[in-house]
């Protein structure tokens, strides 16, 4: 009870923070004389009295979490931010039930990118930014999480990652606190947003679409200002700049980071995550150009490889972005993507799904049992980049690569028991597991969640959520080890 | 020559060995081992010191102060270092060797070069074994293959076949049969005997031959001996020592290596190091193993434990299980001579290998590269020409002036970069390398006091 007090009394700290960036669309809605203002106002007031009860209440408790706290503290963050996030749309968007607001809500701070609304062009100002500005912040909490928290409780074999761990990516902790590493890092993220803003403003977006785009990219929600989403631009510059910045977005910030402080472009190749991402990338784009190619979809070779090209780095590295009516294509192409998604973004990005370090364990692992069988003495440490993976890390992948099937079965099936058509079911499930977005059949890149129904609608929201908290993280609140005292 | 050996080990006990059989040298030895000692003195004329190799007392009383040469060769690196640094410091020993085996030092050059240690030459024997068996396999066939005059001369010892072009030819045909090819015989051993050489002499199967030949030119020369043997592709290596796994790196990238050890914590630790060889964790003696890994198929078999009488039979099953050709790692030479060329195609001696770059070091003239060779039985030697005709023995002179002991002869001639095959009408002039081969090393110091310049 002691430490779970200790945890709300970090949560209100942090919700009081939260309450801060309340004030950023409501700035905007003054500007723009919206009647938004009264929203944000309120969702921010009751942000900050929430944060500040729950930080006065329990002030007694105040002290050192313990890194098992990890576990409850993550999952109250994303669910309550989900919540509070969701007061303004509620306020400002007469219509909207609880149900649908949540879920927005939370594909903002999931970084999901997956929306129920529709007449975007139409909304408020202050309302389409606030968003954004959820997912930019999600993007915040997933790289922390990614780089100090999941390591420290080693979820998933992540505790290769931990900075007494001789690694590729030998500083990985930049600083010997989670606090400085963390700030070193937002450092990062938000010089990467002011770059893509610059680069998308000088591509000709309006500074506002700019803003809510380069907020929405590094943070690889990729929510757009527009129904038409990219393809309201029709830009090949304004496309290649998104597919660049999504790239680097499901690059591992460490890398960013030291790659900046010491101006070396040959940590990239250094980093095997960054080398097996950008090979995997480009071999499927050539591969599945080819493939839509043939089927006819577009007139020309180059077209088509504009179109693959961009919305296959949207899909994979985990944004969500649409410039082209994927789910036309052939089956193949679109369920490629989605399969890329699960593998493709780095640890410590702000892309979701398994991540390439746990892909490429899986990978040798599988290889390594084949080869023990044609070699039965053979000793195998199973190595990625040169650095010995321990067989602990090894098994906890394994783990974790099962529960995040098993979570994608589960969810596929309680879909499937709600009437949904199977492509629609099972597309929605990893799209929103993965942090992606778009699906395809019934939530496909022409359509929105909005046609769901609330129970399935919740069942997406618990996919994003459980996606995005690494699954375990939340699982193992349902085990009675963790309360046992 | 004074020389002072710190260090009873295997190594020290074969320099001592070498060393105190040249009647010129007077060999002391300190090493911790007090029976060990005892059991050497039995053996060799030499003085024995108990105690620790680096306290200065200890070196005190085993004459440091007048020796000429430290061969600092105890088991452990840094007491080598500081042996050599305390000679140097309290008693100005002028040449001070060790043996360094951590690459964590040998591969900073300043440490050496800049004087920070005073150590003048350092010896590294697992690296220099390593080195040997690698230009074995590189030169399939070869018995023995040792350098020159930074490689641009090579002396290579093989064993003659009926299938060669050459075998049952005189030795004069030779420049028939490899027109451009500059190479010239030193010395044949038929039935282990030395026999003497002309240019009637006819070379017969199983002869064992030594030529030189410039670097290039080994391999069209080896040909004619023997049919030319497959380059060696997969290769399997018994013990994951210092040599067994400092060969799996040295080659796995070029070869298909195999490497058994059966120690399970020392397996993985080189597996983690070692990228594309396979590591095996197993016995190198076990029949299933090695046939379960297709050892039938394999071109070299190499058993380099610790063990010499584990490395002589695994090296043996692995042949009888069909292994193109094995190897065996044996310290003692009378275990090399039982063994070599029956069951096992090359008897490797660490010794034999090692002992050449410390005897370099404490021959009189100016002789810059010693081999043993034979298993300690020969030597060739580079020493260098200096003076002029009227104060050396040497310069200014035609081979065939030169008066040289039994069994020696002057082979090839290194003059600046060019390479000269030894005729006898060869003149040699001052600053010459001359390679000379000497069946019989009891003559190496007549040798040696040849190519002494009279001052």
């Amino acid at each position: 009870m002691r430490s779970t007090l200790s945890v709300l009394n970090f949560l209100g700290t942090l919700l009081a923070l939260f309450a801060l960036v309340f004030l950023v669309p409501l700035a905007v809605a003054l500007l723009y004389e919206e009647r938004a203002v009264i929203g944000f106002a309120a969702g921010g007031a009751a942000t900050a009295a929430l944060g500040l009860l729950l930080r006065l209440g329990t002030r007694r408790y105040h002290g050192e979490l313990k890194p098992r706290d990890g576990y409850l503290l993550v999952t109250l963050i994303w669910l309550s931010f989900a919540a509070l996030g969701s007061v303004p749309l509620l306020i400002d968007l007469p219509g909207l039930g609880f149900t649908d607001a949540y879920f927005e809500a939370m594909s903002g701070v999931t970084t999901t990118g997956a929306t129920v609304l529709s007449g975007l062009d139409l909304l408020p100002r202050s309302v389409v930014l606030w968003r954004h500005v959820l997912s930019w912040v999600g993007g915040m909490g997933v790289i922390v999480l990614a780089v100090a928290v999941l390591p420290l409780l080693g979820i998933g074999g992540m505790q290769i990652h931990r900075a007494e761990t001789p690694g590729p990516i030998k500083d990985f902790k930049l600083a010997p606190r989670i606090a400085k590493t963390a700030r070193l890092l937002w450092l990062v993220y938000a010089l990467l947003t002011a770059a893509c803003f610059v680069a998308l403003w000088g591509a000709g977006m309006g500074p506002f679409d700019a803003l809510c785009h380069a907020l929405s990219t590094l943070s690889l929600g990729a929510f757009s200002t527009h129904d038409a989403n990219i393809a309201w631009f029709d830009s090949p510059l304004i496309e290649f700049i998104l597919a660049l910045f999504m790239l680097v977005a499901a690059m591992n910030f460490t890398t960013h980071f030291l790659a900046l402080r010491r101006g070396d472009l040959k940590l990239y190749a250094r980093d095997p995550e960054a080398r097996w991402l950008l090979a995997w990338i480009l071999a499927s784009v050539v591969g599945v150009s080819v493939d839509v190619w043939l089927s006819g979809s577009y007139p020309d070779f180059f077209t088509t490889l504009r179109r693959v090209g961009f919305q296959l780095v949207s899909v994979a590295t985990g944004g969500g972005f649409v410039a082209a009516n994927y789910a036309r294509w052939p089956a193949f192409a679109s369920m490629w993507m989605l399969l890329l998604s699960c593998l493709c973004a780095s640890t410590g990005s702000t892309g979701g799904g398994i991540k390439m370090f746990r892909s490429l364990v899986l990978i040798k692992q599988s290889l390594r049992e084949m080869f023990t069988l044609v070699h039965p003495q053979a000793v195998l440490p199973l190595k990625i980049a040169g650095t010995v993976v321990p067989n602990r890390v090894v098994y906890a992948v394994l783990a974790f690569i099962f529960l995040y099937f098993a979570a994608i079965m589960a969810l596929t099936f309680a879909l499937l028991l709600s009437g949904m058509d199977v492509v629609s079911a099972f597309t929605a499930v990893v799209a929103c597991i993965n942090n992606v977005g778009p699906g395809l059949g019934s939530v496909g890149p022409d359509r929105s969640y909005a046609a769901l129904t609330d129970f399935q609608t919740w069942m997406c929201t618990l996919a994003m959520f459980v996606g995005r908290v690494e699954i375990i993280t939340f699982f193992v609140l349902f085990t009675p080890t963790f309360w046992r005292k | 020559m004074k020389i002072l050996i710190l260090g009873a080990g295997q190594v020290g006990r074969t320099a001592a060995f070498h060393l105190a059989r040249e009647p010129a040298n007077e060999v002391t030895v300190v090493d911790t081992d007090e029976e060990l000692l005892r059991d050497l003195q039995d053996r060799l004329d030499i003085r024995a010191v108990a105690g620790n190799a680096s306290y200065p007392g200890v070196l005190e009383s085993a004459g440091i102060a007048d020796t000429e040469v430290l061969v600092a060769l105890t088991s452990s690196d840094e007491v080598n270092i500081v042996a050599c640094q305390i000679a140097h410091a309290l008693y100005r020993t002028p040449t001070k060797i060790a043996r360094i085996r951590s690459s964590e030092y040998t591969s900073r050059e300043q440490l050496f070069s800049e004087g920070a240690l005073a150590v003048d030459v350092w010896i590294n024997p697992e690296q220099l074994v390593t080195e040997h068996i690698a230009r074995l396999l590189s030169y399939p066939g070869a018995l023995q293959v040792v350098e020159f005059a930074d490689g641009r001369v090579t002396l290579v010892g093989l064993r003659a076949r009926p299938e060669g072009l050459l075998v049952g030819k005189e030795l004069r045909t030779l420049r028939e049969h490899l027109p451009d090819t500059d190479a010239r015989v030193a010395a044949i051993y038929r039935d282990g005997r030395l026999i003497p050489l002309g240019g009637d002499t006819v070379i017969a199967a199983e002869d064992e031959i030594f030529f030189v030949a410039a670097a290039d030119d080994l391999r069209r020369v080896m040909a004619e001996l023997r049919r030319s043997d497959d380059p060696v592709r997969r290769l399997v290596i018994a013990g994951g020592g210092n040599i067994g796994f400092r060969l799996a790196r040295t080659l796995e990238k070029s070869n298909q290596v195999k490497l058994i050890e059966r120690d399970p914590r020392r397996a993985r630790r080189i597996s983690e190091v070692l990228e594309s060889a396979i590591v095996l964790q197993g016995d190198a003696a076990d029949e299933e193993l090695l046939i379960e890994e297709n050892i039938d198929s394999a071109d070299v078999f190499a058993a380099l434990t610790n063990s010499e009488e584990a490395n002589v039979l695994s090296a043996m099953l692995a042949k009888r299980l069909g292994a193109r050709r094995v190897m065996a790692l044996v310290n003692r030479p009378s275990y090399g001579e039982l063994m070599e060329n029956r069951s096992i195609d090359i008897v490797l001696s660490p010794q034999t290998i090692t002992i050449g770059s410390l005897l370099q070091h404490v021959r009189r003239g100016d002789v810059v590269r010693v081999h043993s060779l034979r298993r300690g039985a020969a030597e060739a030697m580079e020493a260098v020409v200096h003076g002029s005709r009227e104060r050396s023995r040497v310069a200014g002179r035609r081979v065939e002036e030169i008066v040289l002991p039994d069994g020696a002869s002057i082979v090839a001639i290194v003059r600046g970069e060019q390479v000269v095959m030894a005729h006898h009408d060869t003149l040699i002039e001052g600053e010459d390398h001359v390679i000379v081969f000497l069946a019989d090393r009891r003559h190496v110091e007549a040798v040696e006091r040849l190519f002494q310049a009279e001052t």
